[in-house]
Order: C-alpha cells, then sequence, then structure tokens
C-alpha cells in the first residue's frame, strides 16, 4: 500500500507551471497516478479536453514522460498503437528485451464516457497492457461546462439549464465503471482525489498488472461544479462518504467495495456545489430525495456485485 | 536484382505481398469491401508468423487511423488499409497524421461514398480526403498497386518529406481482378525500403518528447502548415528519383504520369486508374485508323504533377478530363481543375472538357471511350457542349 514518505521520493512527471486552474481535480489525479508507476519509464497520452490544453501549450509542455495528444475521442485507441508498437519492436529486436515501458493515457468524462467510449472498449477488449484514466468532473468542462453521460441526474450544466419546466439534468448518469468491469479486463476501479492512498494503490495495482486497467476517478472542477478552489479535496471526499461515489475494484473479477457503516446524506455533497443550488429552492426535495433513492440502489448493486463474485475468492482460496 | 516471381494476382492480394515483404512493426485495420482482401491475407501472413508486426484488429476505422498514428508516433513503421466509409471515418485522423508528419502508408481500394450506398469503384472516397496533406498515388492496375505501395513507404520515411502516404487503387477492377504481375525477391524489396529510421519515437523514454501538442500561441499554427505546403511541394522530385530507384531494382519505370501517344496526339484524355487502360485500348484502334490521339493516365495526385502534365499537353488541341468523383458546386470535377490549373500558365492551352463517369462502378465501355474521342472532334469544330461537366455511362444523359 501507498505510503506518503516513498511517494514524495517519486519525481514529478505532470511537472508544476501548467495552466490548469487552481484546484483543478483532473492535475491532482494525473499526479496521484504517475506516483503510482514510481520510476518505471511510461508513455502518457491523453484526449482533447482542459488537461490537453492547458498541459502542452507549444511551446511548453508539463510532461515529463514522453506524451502523445491525438484528437477527442481516440485517446485509448491512439495509445494502443503506441503499445502494439513497443510488442513489435521489442519483438523485432529494435527496443532491447529488458527495457520495461507501461502505458497510461488520461481522458475526462466527455472524452471517455460519451465520444471515447468505442474507442476505449475496443482498446481495452483487444487486451492492450495499458491503462485508462478517466478523471471524471461531471461535464464538458472544457468547452463550457455542458452535461455529459457522466453528469448527475438535477446538475445544472450549459446544456441541462434550469428553468420554469426542468431543474438540470433529466437523466441519470451511466455507470461507466461497472461497463469497464464488464470487459472481463484484469483491474478496473473507482477512486477519488480526495483518498490518496486508496487511488494511488489503485493505480499500482492498474499499472502492475499485464493487461488492460481502467481507472474512474472522481475530479471536481471548481469552475463547473461551483465550489471555491480550496474545496476540491473536501467535496471530493464528501461524494465518497455520502456514497454519491463508491471506492470500489474490480481484480481479475473479484469486487471489493468500501462501504461505509453511517454514510452522510446525499444533501451534504449536494449543498457544497453552486450546481445544485437549485435544488435546494422550495418544492424541490422530491428531486433530491430521489437522487438519494439513486444513490442507494447503486451501493446496493455494488454490494450485490460483491456478493456475486465471492465464488471467485473461494475458488482461489481453494486452489491455493 | 534477384528472382522475380511471376504469378497471377490481384491489387489487393499484391499489396498484401508488399506488406508482408516490407514487414511493418505495426498495422492496424478494420474490415471494408473493397479492401477486406488486403487485412485478410496480411492476418493469414501473421498467423503463420512471416512477419514480424503486431496486428490491432480495431473496432472501428477511426480507431485504424488512430492506432496508427500513435504507433507511428511511437517510432513504428505503420500501416494500415480502407476504402469509402472507411476513409471517410478516418477523415479527422487523416489531418492528424499529416499534420504530426508520421510516415503512415495507407491502402485505400477506392469505392462510392453513400448515400445511396455502393461498393463499387469509383474515386469519391480519395477526392474527399485530397486536401488532407497526404501524398497520394494512384494505380492503373495490380502491378502498380504494388509499386506503389512500395514506393509509399520509402517516400513516406524521406526525411525531407515525413507525409503520410495513400496508395489508391480502383475497388474490384483492379483490388479484386486478377492479373499477370511480378512479386519481386523478398530481400530485393528490404533492400530498396532499408531500415526504420524512427524520429522523435514516443518509445525512446530517456529523450521524452511530447506529440499533438496545443499550438494555439502565435502563429504557430500557420507556421506548421507552411511547413506541410513546403514539405508537399518538395516531395515531388524526391518521389520522382525514388521511382527510378525502384525501376533500377524492379525493372518498371515510374512517372508521375503514364502517357500514351503523345508524341503527336492532338485529342487527349486525361484520368485516373484503371479505366485509363480502357481509353489507351480505344486510342491504339483510333491511331491505327490515322487518329493523332493520346491519353495520360495520372499515376500522382498529391503532389499534382502541374509542369509535367502540362509539357505532355504541349501540342494537344482539345483534352477531355474524365473524373470518377465530382465536386458538387465546383464547376469542374476535381482532377480537371487540376488539369485546367496546370494549364493556366502553359504557353499552349487546349480546349478541355470535362466529364464524370463510372460512378459506383458504372461501366467504361469501348462505345463511352469511342464518343469522348468524337466529342473531342465537336469541340475542335467550336461545337461547345451543353454543360460544363457531362456525366457519361450508365443511365444518365448528358
Amino acid at each position: 500500500m501507498a505510503n506518503i514518505k516513498d511517494l514524495t521520493q517519486i519525481d514529478e512527471r505532470l511537472e508544476a507551471g501548467h495552466r490548469l486552474c487552481p484546484g483543478c481535480g483532473a492535475s491532482i489525479a494525473v499526479r496521484q497516478v504517475l506516483m503510482a508507476a514510481g520510476d518505471t519509464p511510461v508513455v502518457t497520452g491523453c484526449a482533447t479536453g482542459c488537461l490537453e490544453v492547458s498541459t502542452t501549450l507549444f511551446p511548453y509542455t508539463a510532461w515529463n514522460t514522453p506524451f502523445i495528444h491525438n484528437a477527442f475521442e481516440n485517446a485509448a485507441s491512439t495509445m494502443s498503437g503506441v503499445e502494439a508498437a513497443y510488442k513489435a519492436m521489442k519483438r523485432s529486436g529494435q527496443i532491447p528485451q529488458d527495457k520495461e515501458i507501461k502505458f497510461i493515457t488520461f481522458g475526462g468524462d466527455g472524452g471517455t464516457y460519451d465520444i471515447g467510449l468505442q474507442a476505449l472498449s475496443g482498446a481495452m477488449e483487444r487486451g492492450h497492457d495499458m491503462v485508462y484514466v478517466c478523471y471524471d468532473n461531471g461535464a464538458y468542462m472544457n468547452t463550457g461546462i455542458e452535461r455529459s453521460g457522466a453528469t448527475p441526474f438535477g446538475a445544472w450544466t450549459t446544456t441541462s439549464e434550469v428553468g420554469e419546466v426542468l431543474h438540470g439534468k433529466v437523466q441519470r448518469s451511466k455507470d461507466l465503471t461497472s461497463i469497464m468491469a464488464a470487459h472481463h479486463i484484469p483491474y478496473v476501479a473507482q477512486a477519488s482525489v480526495s483518498h490518496w492512498q486508496d487511488l494511488v494503490t489503485k493505480a499500482e495495482k492498474a499499472i502492475r498488472y499485464e493487461g488492460p486497467a481502467f481507472l474512474n476517478i472522481l475530479a471536481p472542477c471548481p469552475r463547473g461544479w461551483r465550489h471555491p478552489s480550496q474545496s476540491t479535496i473536501s467535496i471530493a471526499k464528501l461524494g465518497v462518504d455520502t456514497n454519491y461515489w463508491p471506492l470500489f475494484e474490480v481484480d481479475h473479477g473479484v469486487w471489493t467495495l468500501k462501504d461505509p457503516k453511517r454514510p452522510k446524506p446525499l444533501d451534504e455533497f449536494l449543498k457544497a456545489q453552486g450546481r445544485f443550488k437549485h435544488l435546494f429552492k422550495p418544492g424541490m426535495e422530491e428531486v433530491r430525495q430521489e437522487m438519494q433513492a439513486m444513490v442507494d440502489e447503486q451501493m446496493e448493486y455494488l454490494r450485490n456485485r460483491v456478493l456475486g463474485s465471492q465464488y471467485l475468492v473461494k475458488k482461489e482460496t481453494q486452489e491455493s | 536484382m534477384r528472382d522475380v516471381k511471376v504469378v497471377a494476382s490481384s491489387g489487393d492480394l499484391m499489396i498484401a505481398e508488399a506488406f508482408r515483404q516490407i514487414d511493418p512493426d505495426v498495422v492496424a485495420a478494420y474490415p471494408i469491401t473493397p479492401q477486406t482482401i488486403i487485412v485478410e491475407r496480411f492476418a493469414k501472413f501473421v498467423a503463420d508468423g512471416l512477419v514480424h508486426t503486431e496486428y490491432v484488429q480495431v473496432e472501428s476505422e477511426h480507431s485504424a487511423m488512430s492506432a496508427t498514428i500513435g504507433a507511428s508516433a511511437a517510432g513504428a513503421r505503420a500501416a494500415t488499409a480502407t476504402a469509402s466509409q472507411g476513409l471517410a471515418f478516418m477523415w479527422e485522423e487523416l489531418h492528424v497524421a499529416s499534420g504530426m508528419r508520421l510516415p503512415i502508408v495507407m491502402a485505400n481500394a477506392n469505392r462510392a461514398l453513400s448515400a445511396p450506398i455502393n461498393i463499387h469503384g469509383d474515386h469519391s472516397d480519395a477526392m474527399g480526403s485530397r486536401d488532407t496533406g497526404w501524398i497520394m498515388l494512384f494505380a492503373e492496375n495490380a502491378q502498380e498497386a504494388y509499386d506503389n505501395t512500395i514506393l509509399a513507404f520509402k517516400i513516406a520515411e524521406h526525411p525531407e518529406v515525413r507525409l503520410p502516404v495513400m496508395s489508391c487503387l480502383d475497388g474490384f477492377v483492379t483490388s479484386h481482378a486478377l492479373e499477370r504481375c511480378e512479386i519481386n525477391d523478398d530481400q530485393d524489396v528490404k533492400d530498396f525500403v532499408g531500415p526504420n529510421k524512427p524520429q522523435n519515437a514516443l518509445l525512446d523514454t530517456d529523450n521524452p518528447v511530447s506529440h499533438g501538442m496545443f499550438a494555439n500561441l502565435g502563429n504557430v499554427y500557420m507556421e506548421v502548415k507552411y511547413a506541410e505546403r513546403l514539405a508537399m511541394e518538395n516531395s515531388l522530385p524526391i518521389i520522382k528519383n525514388i521511382g527510378d530507384e525502384w525501376e533500377q531494382v524492379c525493372g518498371r519505370p515510374f512517372a508521375p504520369i503514364n502517357t500514351f501517344g503523345l508524341e503527336d496526339a492532338e485529342k487527349v484524355v486525361v484520368i485516373i486508374g484503371s479505366a485509363a487502360g480502357n481509353f489507351r485500348a480505344k486510342a491504339r484502334e483510333l491511331r491505327a485508323q490515322g487518329e493523332k490521339v493520346g491519353v495520360i493516365g495520372v499515376r500522382l495526385f498529391r503532389p499534382f504533377p502541374y509542369q509535367e502534365l502540362a509539357e505532355a499537353l504541349s501540342k494537344a488541341k482539345a483534352v477531355a478530363v474524365l473524373d470518377r468523383a465530382d465536386s458538387f458546386g465546383s464547376r469542374e470535377a476535381p482532377l480537371c481543375l487540376e488539369v485546367k490549373s496546370a494549364l493556366y500558365d502553359a504557353e499552349n492551352r487546349p480546349l478541355v472538357r470535362n466529364y464524370v463517369y463510372g460512378l459506383g462502378g458504372a461501366d467504361v465501355t469501348m462505345e463511352l471511350c469511342q464518343k469522348v474521342f468524337e466529342d473531342l472532334d465537336d469541340l475542335m469544330n467550336n461545337k461547345k457542349p451543353a454543360r460544363e461537366v457531362s456525366y457519361v455511362g450508365g443511365r444518365s444523359k448528358e
């Protein structure tokens, strides 16, 4: 398990001086994931989005690793090509046999849940040895806070407006982490920038395991969520403590869930953010209740996934 | 020169052979008619261990080009193949490949674009990508498809070029029909193409570089695009040299345009791809009757060989430009625009007529060829056509 003393010894691979906003969850997520790689050489990449425009403004780059950005929807397929090149060039002797390189690519929720889902699914199915990391801030923040497939039900965005008739996003977000688990890849996990030890430990596994891995990381956006810059971590923590963002992993088919004994009411997560402030006006209690019910239902679903995969744990115990 | 194998083969199979001989590090591809034979045959080469290639069976053409871009940026020699809708689906990525100056090679088995859906050959797909910064070679037959594909790797990877190259062949007529073909010795091909020399490779982790950066400050974007224009312009003599080098190996000449009867031709057809053969057959027949006719088959479309074309047409009086794609809203179809552009500065400016033919695989008959040459007589006698662009063949009337 990751410890803070060791992590401080690791050189930063996303250097200071990038142009992401103060309090941006994306850069925190990237730094924590890259710390998990230790000193293993990595090739990184990312989809078009805040992370890309803010870290690669020519002639400056914040990436102290080889890095590639291609377009919005294809971070996964682009990195799959890089990984394929590594395999082939190792095979032909163009790269030394003992040269280990790991491949990590990042995308926001727009580039992952929506436009990049096909490329991601394809890359995971093909079994490339790569880690795909989604920094989920629940909207298209780079273009101006438009709703995505990850935007929670009820949230205000610039394309899920609040008005006389509508009260924010009408649909609930999709459960991308479960979708990725359904690819039966070695490792899938959900983490939050607020729980660094959990995140770095999960990222270590994702990077270490041979084959594809997927991490979905809650990464608050002060601009889009409408909260002060200094509240990023505390709000992410509320996301976990209220079960809005359950921390779980699927390690070779075995589901493990962090299930708080006394979760906080979802309202505490909602009221900390301006994007939900319309839900605290009179007459909106029902919407908030509905949101609480969705969170409870998802936790119940995850508990059952944990139970459902217990047979794998038993099988493993018997075999060993 | 070592042994040359003479075989009955198709354009697709010949391209697969070229891929096998060159043995790229990465091939990422997705099936689409009429290109599929290339990736199917190549899959067999992979299964038989005849290549070291990492073969990435992607879930779409967009990912095919994305993965090829990733592989090429990583430092690998990377190739793919597509057609029609697949090429259209890649459009965004075609610009990325050339903008990042990646020496990718792609075979494209030219096919009509939807709607209506049609799987037969025409050039709508390739012509739709003519401004994407790719060098574009067109084959007249399966042999040229093979030769162009071998040339493509060497052209793309030339340090002063560093642009992706598209090796086009007509869907079905060239991609599927069997012809007499020559396959050169594996080692001759490997020696000709030479070793892969990566530049700024992602896999060189000791020297980290960022690819695909955000060029939003100052006029960097403009500078990058200007560099692309220069690289494309300067590639023409390099392409010709590489073509000559290949002729030294294989004995088959390469020129940006193939000419027939141009020493004295007054009436000339300019055309791309397999139908050049139809017109040459008709021209041969007419020349036997004493008519001064000729045919130009354009093999290199990007960069366009303006000077070569103007010189070839220096004695022509009337020219028919045959396009297998249209450019709606333009006065002429794509090839004709280039031909007229080539003639603008020329001393001899012959009369020019533009035809669109063979869309969706519509037959190119001897009657059609005859009609086009007859029309040129009318043109020389000052009879103007009813329309700037005439559709010939199929059920369409002029």
